[in-house]
């Protein structure tokens, strides 16, 4: 018999892998049957609500909960921040309460009193000068590559101009929190919005003095976490200990204005860059200093990726200084920190193209060499550029006419990711009269998970995606990495492509054995388990060869068989309008061209994209933290004035999958990030070329878009 | 929010005696878009709210001799759909550049009229002219949305009166009601809107237990008009500056013109001087820029607003160009 090798079916073979397949779980969501951390009321269950620290910083002066304790409803009262400990950012948690309504917990809250003594504080980030006066600035380092001196001098071209990024909050839909339910006195039951369904029993068991095994976390859906949902948080902790207190279960969400300010932020990122290209457009050197904040630890974007994607540049100066600002701390924010990396890296490689007087488009492709990637990003260039109609739309910078007061522009920019497959293990039942099912501690952050692993059962046991029930969301399965990186789709596909084939690979002998056909002539379509194309039996008939039991097989991954991959790239290229007297910017269209390996399922993958998009239309022109340096406090932490796009903001998008059989052939890659990194610098730079001026922070505001025209800087 | 009564008048001399109660520690709810987050925010908290929708007479759109009379309850859809306010085109530009449905759907003229800001110190609890050890927030704070004009005094917030220019271009009166059961007075609207000097002051001349009942327009004549809001979302957004124009025109010639903008200053600005510029003249992009110019020539942004400066130039200027019908080349 032919050896026996785990792989991806040919791809002509495939009947569902690649093809658009709906969500087998949309019906759940869109209709609202779908349960959430915060749908979970199971009887008796108490409101939980917080008191937040309202200013720059300061300390716990006094605090006293006895009113609260007593007031109606008020079963339990925690105190995270008691007399003495210190409030470092606006919306840092003092206490919370439990209650039977929700009015009742807020009264509660109402009735804590605290003082605080006032500190100083410091919110900007972008104010270096005024940081490092204030003493609020650390070295984050510094390096070299090269001769930046001498290649300057030898240089044709040179830009130096200034550029940044803000912070942004993951503002997760649903927010984050968790309903925590005790069973007896040492066995609790959590529902978490959670990315990391298998590892965050331990952040419970731990402080609570429980046994990890007495934790249960489930998470069947998640409202959004964007990379930052993956712990207990002191929150959740907070949560188990009120209805430990109150002995009965308690649901303590964030409130949206805490879940903007203290439930993870984006980094901010600003630069000043020099850029030098010889007479043919090679780019020559890369020298930057930046700058920013994660809040109070000072961090800022890593220094080692600069310039972005663009590794080649053979001379390279690079210095990173952090902030230290009283403002909620850093979360992992979709792609971190690619999206600021590209913000200043793509828009100051536009920049030299302008200074240059080349099409921004040639720049980019004449300097692929320095990527890791120049054959793909040159396809996908190609690509995205007939999708846009580059060629014949593109003008000189500001050179487009326009009407009236209307100016229309091009842009484009590039972007990498890993995506590598996490580490996964799953059990897949296949019972005897032909169920199957699977069974992992896994998560669908967004992604689509159930539907992939769907997917590629059915795809390889022949079956319909409806005929296999995945099982995921609880901390009883087999663990799985937490959705975090892009690993999810490689990270699940991967063992259940596994498991299936050893599991098919058996039910084969055992067709083999009773209809007396060759065991590796047979294949499994259409429900039925063929012989040189010729139907045996069904695949229920088959599968009743197994007895009485299920047959379980246990699936692990990542391994390197070739069903996974890491490592993608990715063009994105915008078409924008700007009202020069209004300052208002909006998107006609944005291209994406978008390589992932192979695709398990393309319409779950384009979503990826779209949303993708949508988020990076956000971050680059309306959506950042506003901290108010008077009262240190993020001023605008609402809907209102922290402001995402409605559906009128986001213009046509045209989603490319580049799939070609060399793709197919690496096998999955993660997809989730890519899509949302070089839509800012995109964005940024079609404002450039629609304008003739460059608004060096995203996003690009009326107020950025107007103060940019008015300096005239380029 | 914290614990209230609730109360259902009828009539409007019900609304008012029951306004009346906890020495007027009371609030108006009529489409809730504005009081329940103020509820929620715990920025009010009154002893009694109460819910004047089912009062009958201060609903609808009725003609009224050579004018119209739109009841305060009228929802921006219905002002919409209204045939008798058809011709009062600045109306339905603000109806437009709401966009949200649900708030088109439940908002009421009158509850426009009083909404209160969207500054964020407001709504951050900070007081409606934000000031803490004499010191202004807004001075020296973040001012990026404050306001650009009549902002020398302690108020810097801008009014949120979306409808106000539109209606004070048009020469509208409103009818305030109360406290008294029986009073009722109407007066321009232009008139309602204080700046005020001290927190307790308000937003307008409203008193505990008064509230706005009806809204009358002059007719239309053979005037134009158009508002002109700067919005940066295509959703539901505050916009960043207004202008409402009304020009009555003879031949090509304005005989007559009214500019107030919004947005920009504590309550809606008359422009009375950039109106003048027009007087006399055609309507071109010349004659709507130099209005323009003239409407923003005293004002005095803050450190960060400057660009509304620009902002309500523009809005002046495309206002007048859009009831011309000659706008082009805008976003």
């Amino acid at each position: 018999m032919a050896e026996r090798k785990v792989a991806w079916k040919a791809r002509k073979d495939n009947s569902l892998i690649g093809s658009d397949i709906t969500r087998i779980d949309g019906v759940e969501k869109a209709s609202g049957s779908a349960k959430y951390a915060a749908d979970i009321n199971t009887p008796g269950t108490l409101f939980g609500r917080l008191l937040t620290f309202k200013g720059g910083a300061g300390v716990v002066k006094s605090l006293d909960t006895s009113d609260a304790e007593k007031t109606p409803g008020v079963r339990a009262v925690h105190v995270f921040n008691g007399v003495g400990k210190e409030v470092r950012w606006d919306g840092t948690i003092v206490a919370a309460v439990a209650a039977d309504t929700a009015e009742q917990a807020e009264d509660g809250v109402r009735a804590i009193k605290v003082t605080y003594e006032a500190k100083p504080h410091w919110v900007d980030e972008e104010d270096l000068a005024g940081a490092t006066k204030s003493m609020r600035t650390k070295p984050l380092g510094d390096n070299q590559k090269g001769d930046v001196a001498a290649a300057l001098k030898a240089a044709k071209y040179v830009h130096k101009g200034y550029y940044g990024i803000a912070t942004i909050s993951h503002m997760c839909l649903e927010p984050h929190g968790s309903h925590c339910e005790w069973d007896g006195e040492d066995k609790l039951n959590v529902h978490l919005s959670t990315q990391n369904v298998s590892g965050t029993g331990g952040q419970f068991a731990g402080p609570l003095g429980l046994e990890a095994s007495n934790v249960s976390i489930t998470c069947n859906y998640i409202g959004g976490g964007f990379g930052s949902k993956f712990a207990a948080d002191q929150w959740g902790l907070a949560c188990a200990e009120l209805a430990k207190k109150a002995g009965k279960p308690v649901r303590l969400m964030l409130d949206r204005a805490t879940e903007l300010k203290i439930a993870g932020t984006r980094p901010s990122g600003f630069a000043e860059v020099t850029i030098a290209a010889d007479a043919e457009g090679n780019i020559t050197v890369w020298d930057s200093h930046h700058w920013g904040t994660s809040g109070i630890a000072g961090s800022t974007i890593a220094l080692s990726q600069l310039p972005y994607c663009f590794d080649g540049i053979p001379n390279r100066n690079r210095k990173a200084t952090g902030i230290s600002t009283n403002t909620g701390p850093n979360r992992a924010w979709r792609a971190p920190p690619h999206p600021q990396l590209c913000a200043v890296t793509d828009t100051v490689i536009d920049d030299l193209a302008a200074k240059m007087g080349a099409d921004s488009y040639d720049i980019f492709m004449k300097n692929l060499d320095k990527t890791p990637k120049p054959d793909v990003y040159a396809e996908e260039m190609k690509i995205g550029a007939k999708l846009i109609d580059w060629k014949a739309q593109w003008h000189a910078h500001g050179k487009g006419g326009g009407n009236g007061a209307v100016k229309r522009g091009l842009g484009m920019a590039l972007h990498r990711w890993g995506g590598r497959a996490g580490a996964t293990t799953c059990t897949v039942k296949v019972h005897p009269d032909g169920a199957v099912e699977t069974f992992l501690g896994s998560q669908d952050l967004g992604t689509g998970t159930r539907t992939v692993i769907a997917i590629t059962l059915a795809e390889t046991f022949g079956l319909q995606v409806a005929d296999v029930k995945v099982n995921l969301g609880n901390n009883s399965y087999p663990k799985a990495n937490p959705s975090g990186g892009s690993i999810t789709v490689g990270g699940v596909t991967g063992p259940h492509r596994r498991a299936g084939l050893e599991a098919l690979w058996k039910i084969y002998d055992l067709v083999a054995a009773k209809y007396k056909v060759a065991a590796d002539s047979l294949t499994a379509q259409g429900g039925k388990i063929l012989s040189a194309g010729k139907a045996v039996c069904t695949w229920k008939q088959a599968c009743s060869l197994l007895g009485p039991m299920a047959l379980e097989i246990q699936g692990a991954g990542p391994k390197n068989d070739g069903l996974t991959d890491q490592g993608v790239g990715g063009v994105q290229m915008a078409d924008v309008s700007v009202d020069i007297e209004t300052g208002i910017v909006r998107i006609n269209k944005l291209v994406a061209v978008q390589d992932c390996g192979l695709i398990i399922d393309e319409l779950t993958a384009r979503s990826q994209v779209y949303g993708g998009l949508i988020m990076g239309i956000a971050y680059a022109l309306s959506e950042e933290r506003v901290m108010d340096n008077k009262t240190g406090r993020f001023i605008n932490a609402d809907l209102e004035n922290y402001k995402l796009p409605r559906i009128g903001d986001i213009g046509e998008l045209v989603v490319h999958m580049y799939q070609p059989d060399s793709e197919y052939e690496r096998g999955v890659v993660g997809l989730g990030e890519p899509p949302v990194i070089s839509t800012g610098a995109a964005i940024s730079n079609a404002v450039a070329n629609a304008t003739g001026v460059r608004v060096p922070v995203q996003p690009l505001t009326p107020q950025r878009v107007l103060e940019a025209l008015k300096g005239g800087q380029a | 929010m914290r614990p209230f009564e609730y109360a259902r008048p009828q009539t409007e001399s019900e609304a008012l005696d029951l306004l009346n109660d906890h020495d007027g520690n009371t609030a108006v709810l009529a489409g809730g878009t504005d009081l329940i987050a103020l509820l929620q925010d715990d920025l009010a908290a009154p002893q009694r709210v109460v819910d004047i929708k089912h009062v009958a007479s201060m609903r609808g759109v009725t003609a009224d001799g050579d004018g119209i009379v739109v009841g305060a309850l009228t929802t921006l859809e219905e002002m919409a759909d209204d045939p008798l306010l058809a011709d009062y085109r600045s109306l339905h530009d603000v109806v437009d550049g709401v966009r949200a449905i649900q708030i088109q759907q439940m908002g009421t003229l009158g509850g426009d009229l009083c909404h209160m800001p969207n500054c964020w110190f407001y709504r951050n609890g900070y007081g409606l002219l934000a000031m803490q050890d004499g010191e202004s927030l807004v001075a020296g704070g973040d001012n990026r949305y404050h306001a650009i004009l009549g902002n020398q005094g302690p108020a810097k917030f801008i009014s949120a009166a979306r409808f106000a220019p539109a209606l004070i271009a048009w020469g509208a009166e409103v009818r305030v009601i109360g406290p008294d059961p029986q009073a009722s007075e109407w007066l321009p609207l232009e008139h309602f809107f204080v700046t005020p000097k001290v927190e307790s002051q308000g937003i307008s001349v409203l008193k505990p237990g008064q509230l706005i009942s009806h809204v009358r327009l002059p007719a239309v004549a053979n005037r134009i008009s158009s508002t002109y809001e700067v919005l940066q979302m295509e959703g539901l957004d505050w916009p960043l500056a207004t202008a409402a124009v009304t020009i009555d025109l003879d031949r090509d010639v304005v005989r007559e013109a009214s500019i107030v903008m919004g947005h920009v200053a504590p309550m809606p600005w008359v422009a009375q001087e950039a109106a003048a510029s027009l007087v006399g003249g055609t309507l071109d992009e010349v004659t709507a820029a130099r209005a323009g110019e003239v409407a923003v020539a005293a004002a005095t942004p803050l450190r960060d607003n400057g660009y509304k400066v620009q902002l309500a130039k523009t809005a002046v200027k495309r206002a007048v160009l859009a009831a011309a019908e000659m706008l082009e080349g805008a976003l």
